[in-house]
């Protein structure tokens, strides 16, 4: 497997315009001639594949949900980046690219993260045009709020459903496309496998979610748009159906996997409330702006929050990081909640929780203006837990959110596997260990408006358009191979349900490779996962036919994907020897407690090649190289 | 506590549905309407039974995914509450519930709870967006909107097309639905120079989807978990009147 990264040289700042002038371009008429096919249908698919057609492609796009609007972005709360400095507070490209880079530990690409910058700026301007419903002030301009990190004011929102309404927007101009006929849009199709021709991607195989039917399809090239695999943990913030199959089947295909060990924590979520939870949902970051984060002074302080008087409240953030306060980044004011809750001062059932208090904001702004900035987020708060945040404080903990890794992409965004592309959560290449608040939103957008509009016709320039059907002996094989895989499913007729192999696994992946992990910790869940999947594999009960919508079934699929790729992050956990951003090595710490990098020895991407044997893979290096970021220790203090 | 629960099962879009019952205990009031539903389909699994389909996803009120009709309402008693919201300890010990799909005929049942909704894709697809392409865009702030208008297109835009309003409507009527974007589109400049054929363009598909007329009764409004106004249907009403004379 070769590395290359294809970064333009010269200067950071007209890289990307050297670029774009220097790829090969397909012209208008020869256009029509291609096929794209895109998995997923959140930010980057549908941007993607409404852009696409614009040009003139013909477009294949395919979703596992009843309709496009239903991906998981549409969850997305508290907004998007961009380096509009619209506040004149001092922001500029180069600075959203600075704090980028430091936010995410210096593992990320250079190039790449500037150009995220440059163009978070069209990507505002195209969802105004949209219609995207953004927040104003009186006088009709946006206005923007704070997020972790940062120490500009550069995040714009709509209300707390920032991604509901960007994802409306490109669902809008992805429906325009329907509806002109140039993409053909393919709802309740899960993607079960990636069809290789020649060593180039060029098809998919699918199973229909209603009929069962397995079916396959072919194009000049494959677009990968389906998110992250958080729910490897089981409990996380994503939506039920997210998984890593998509990502996992094309690495098992020979594309390279970057950094899977690098998870994000997100601070602020719902404590669990129960055995039975199959999910935690999320608290906006946003609410960190007015709300301040504290625990008792004392462990094991079991009185209600009012009883505590100021004097013996921590307010820990506050504290440890007074110039970033509970805007510290999301790594960082994860671990410092699970520390205070290790010591015993956690609050709730279990102490497993921190306060998150609005009542010095209330009384500074009304409850009016509070409302008015986090309503909704309030009432889903009073609805799960029943109690009313305007008078307690909000109870938080941290719960596994986004994950940095995936498939390692080019500049141009395609994988070592010519031809398979890669956008949004699903690929590696922004954050590094971790990422800002409000910039998962901006790299969906940026890959699919900006980005693979330009680089996609440099790989099709060279490519003879519909030269491959799927007619070709490569696609009957991995139909086959799809079916024969859903057969075995349904003819192990175990004992334990697909959801108990989830839960196990998730429990184990939580406790051994979540916010803190160590040498012992990894090994003990490298063993353990093998034999939880042998025992799946022996075990498991699927009900139901191949041929009718089957939930089991679905589920088993993703479950023994979930069982393999798991053991590969552990590989990676443990390969990494040093702490960086939300990759926490309790061997790697500083006295205070912060994570000690390694830049002599790991300042690279690990890009892990699948060598036939899932606990074997081979390990590829792309070194990272810092031109324009002085590389230095991460400080928010 | 314990439940009592009627829910409605079909195989698939051609079967005949019918209900069955079943008996579950050792629920907890802290547990959504929706993990209820896991721990039925875990005990259905452990006997080898087919557990029960329900569309679902986000679990926190915004996919639009989740879609069933409880005791009679849409997503159940709790109002302005989605399906996935919506929480055990609305209800009591001891009560019977009754679950079934959206009934609507532009809603087929593909499986026990689980309906087809490409109809309202299909609406969107006909006209509710703005055509802009990618790259034709101004600087964001060149047109200040003023902050009422954005702030009711946002409340129009707040629609997770969950189908609860044909559902609760005796006429199977997609107004609301419809007039949510339509509105949308039209408080803000950006959506006027298609307004009036956007309009006719999503009013003729929904009439071709099967969906029944408005005739006023604002069960819409009260099943939406969103709140999604009855306003929007008048402002609808204008434009397509508006347009069907001038357009």
């Amino acid at each position: 497997m070769k590395l290359e990264s294809n970064i333009p040289s010269g200067p950071i700042e007209q890289k990307w315009d050297k670029h774009r002038a220097e790829v090969k371009l397909v012209n208008p008429a020869n256009k029509r001639k291609y096929r794209i096919l895109v998995v997923g249908s959140g930010l980057a698919g549908a941007s993607a594949a409404a852009t696409l057609a614009e040009l003139g492609y013909n477009v294949d796009c395919f979703t596992f949900h009843d309709s496009p609007r239903r991906a998981h972005s549409i969850a997305a709360q508290g907004g998007i980046n961009a380096a509009k400095n619209y506040q004149n507070d001092g922001d500029s490209i180069f600075r959203l690219f600075y704090d980028t880079v430091k936010g995410g530990d210096f593992r990320a690409r250079e190039a790449n993260v500037y150009r995220l910058a440059q163009v978070s700026v069209n990507i505002i301007d195209q969802c105004v045009a949209q219609g995207v419903p953004f927040a104003r002030e009186y006088g009709g301009y946006l206005t923007n709020r704070s997020f972790g990190g940062a120490q500009v004011s550069r995040t714009f929102y709509a209300k707390g459903q920032t991604g509901q309404q960007l994802l409306l927007g490109a669902y809008s101009a992805l429906s325009r496309q329907i509806g002109a006929g140039t993409v053909t849009m393919h709802t309740r199709k899960e993607m079960m496998e990636l069809v290789l021709v020649d060593g180039h991607a060029r098809g998919i195989v699918t199973r229909d979610l209603v009929s069962g039917n397995v079916e396959s399809w072919a194009g000049d090239a494959v677009i990968l748009a389906t998110g992250g695999y958080s729910n490897v943990f089981y409990l996380s913030t994503n939506a039920m159906a997210c998984n890593v199959t998509s990502i996992w089947r094309a690495h098992k295909k020979g594309a390279g996997l970057a950094n899977p060990c690098f998870t994000q924590i997100h601070p602020t979520s719902i404590p669990q409330h129960g055995e039975y939870q199959s999910k935690l949902t999320l608290m906006s970051e946003s609410l960190r702006n007015d709300g301040r984060v504290w625990v008792p002074l004392k462990p094991n302080d079991n009185r209600a929050p009012h009883d505590i008087p100021e004097s013996e409240r921590d307010y820990y953030l506050e504290r440890k990081y007074p110039s970033f306060g509970n805007l510290s980044p999301r790594d960082i004011a994860s671990r410092a909640a699970k520390e205070v809750c290790d010591e015993g001062r956690g609050v709730g059932p279990g102490g497993r929780g921190v306060y998150l208090d609005f009542s010095a904001a209330i009384n500074r702004l009304g409850e009016k203006t509070i409302a008015e900035r986090y309503g909704n987020l309030f009432e889903m708060y009073e609805r799960i837990t029943g109690e009313n945040p305007y008078n307690v404080p909000m109870r938080i903990y941290p719960a596994p959110h986004y994950t940095m890794g995936g498939l390692w992409v080019d500049y141009n965004l395609m994988s070592t596997i010519p031809g398979l592309h890669v956008l949004g959560e699903a690929n590696f290449s922004d954050h590094g260990a971790n990422r800002l608040g409000a910039s998962a939103l901006m790299q969906g957008l940026a890959d699919g408006y900006f980005v693979i509009p330009y680089t996609i016709g440099h790989y099709l320039a060279g490519v003879k358009p519909g030269s491959i059907t799927n007619e070709h002996p490569e696609f009957k094989k991995a139909v086959e191979d799809v079916k024969g895989r859903i057969s075995t499913f349904l003819s192990i007729n175990g004992k334990r349900t697909t959801s108990s192999f989830h839960r196990e696994l998730g429990m184990l992946m939580w406790n051994n490779c979540g916010m803190a992990r160590s040498e012992s910790s990894l090994k003990e869940a490298l063993q353990r996962i093998p034999e939880i999947r042998e025992e799946f594999w022996n075990n498991v009960n699927v009900v139901g036919s191949a041929t009718e919508l089957n939930t089991a079934l679905e589920h088993a699929g993703r479950v023994a994907d979930f069982l393999e790729f798991a053991e590969l992050m552990c590989i990676d956990a443990l390969e990494r020897d040093e702490s960086c951003g939300g990759h926490f090595r309790t061997e790697h710490q500083t006295e205070d407690g912060e994570a000690r990098r390694n830049d002599e020895d790991f300042c690279h991407s690990s890009v892990w090649e699948y060598s036939g044997d899932t606990s074997k893979p081979t390990l590829h290096k792309e070194q990272l190289t810092f031109e324009n970021v002085k590389l230095a220790t991460r400080s928010y203090k | 506590m314990k439940l009592s629960l009627k829910v409605w099962r079909q195989k698939n879009k051609e079967a005949e549905g019918q209900f069955k019952d079943y008996a579950l205990s050792d629920i907890s009031p802290d547990m959504s309407f929706l993990e209820m539903l896991d721990v039925l389909n875990e005990q259905l699994l452990a006997k080898g039974e087919e557990p029960v389909a329900f569309d679902h996803d986000c679990r926190e009120g915004i996919c639009g995914s989740c879609s069933m009709m409880i005791n009679g309402k849409p997503h159940g008693p709790e109002s302005m509450t989605t399906t996935c919201q919506l929480h055990m300890r609305k209800f009591k010990d001891g009560d019977n519930v009754i679950i079934e799909p959206w009934r609507a005929s532009p809603f087929p049942v593909i499986r026990d709870l689980v309906v087809d909704r490409s109809a309202f894709d299909r609406i969107i697809q006909a006209g509710g967006f703005i055509s802009v392409n990618t790259g034709n865009a101004q600087d964001g702030n060149t047109l200040p909107i003023p902050k009422p208008d954005a702030d009711s297109a946002m409340d129009a835009a707040a629609c997770i097309g969950c189908g609860a309003c044909v559902a609760a409507c005796k006429n199977a009527s997609a107004m609301l639905f419809t007039a949510a974007k339509v509105s949308h589109l039209g408080y803000l400049p950006q959506g006027q120079p298609e307004r009036q054929r956007r309009v006719l363009k999503m009013v003729e598909q929904m009439d071709g989807e099967g969906f029944g007329n408005c005739t006023n009764t604002y069960d819409c409004e009260a099943a939406c978990p969103k709140g999604i106004s009855v306003k929007n249907i008048a402002r609808l009403n204008r434009d397509f009147l508006k347009a069907s004379i001038f357009g």
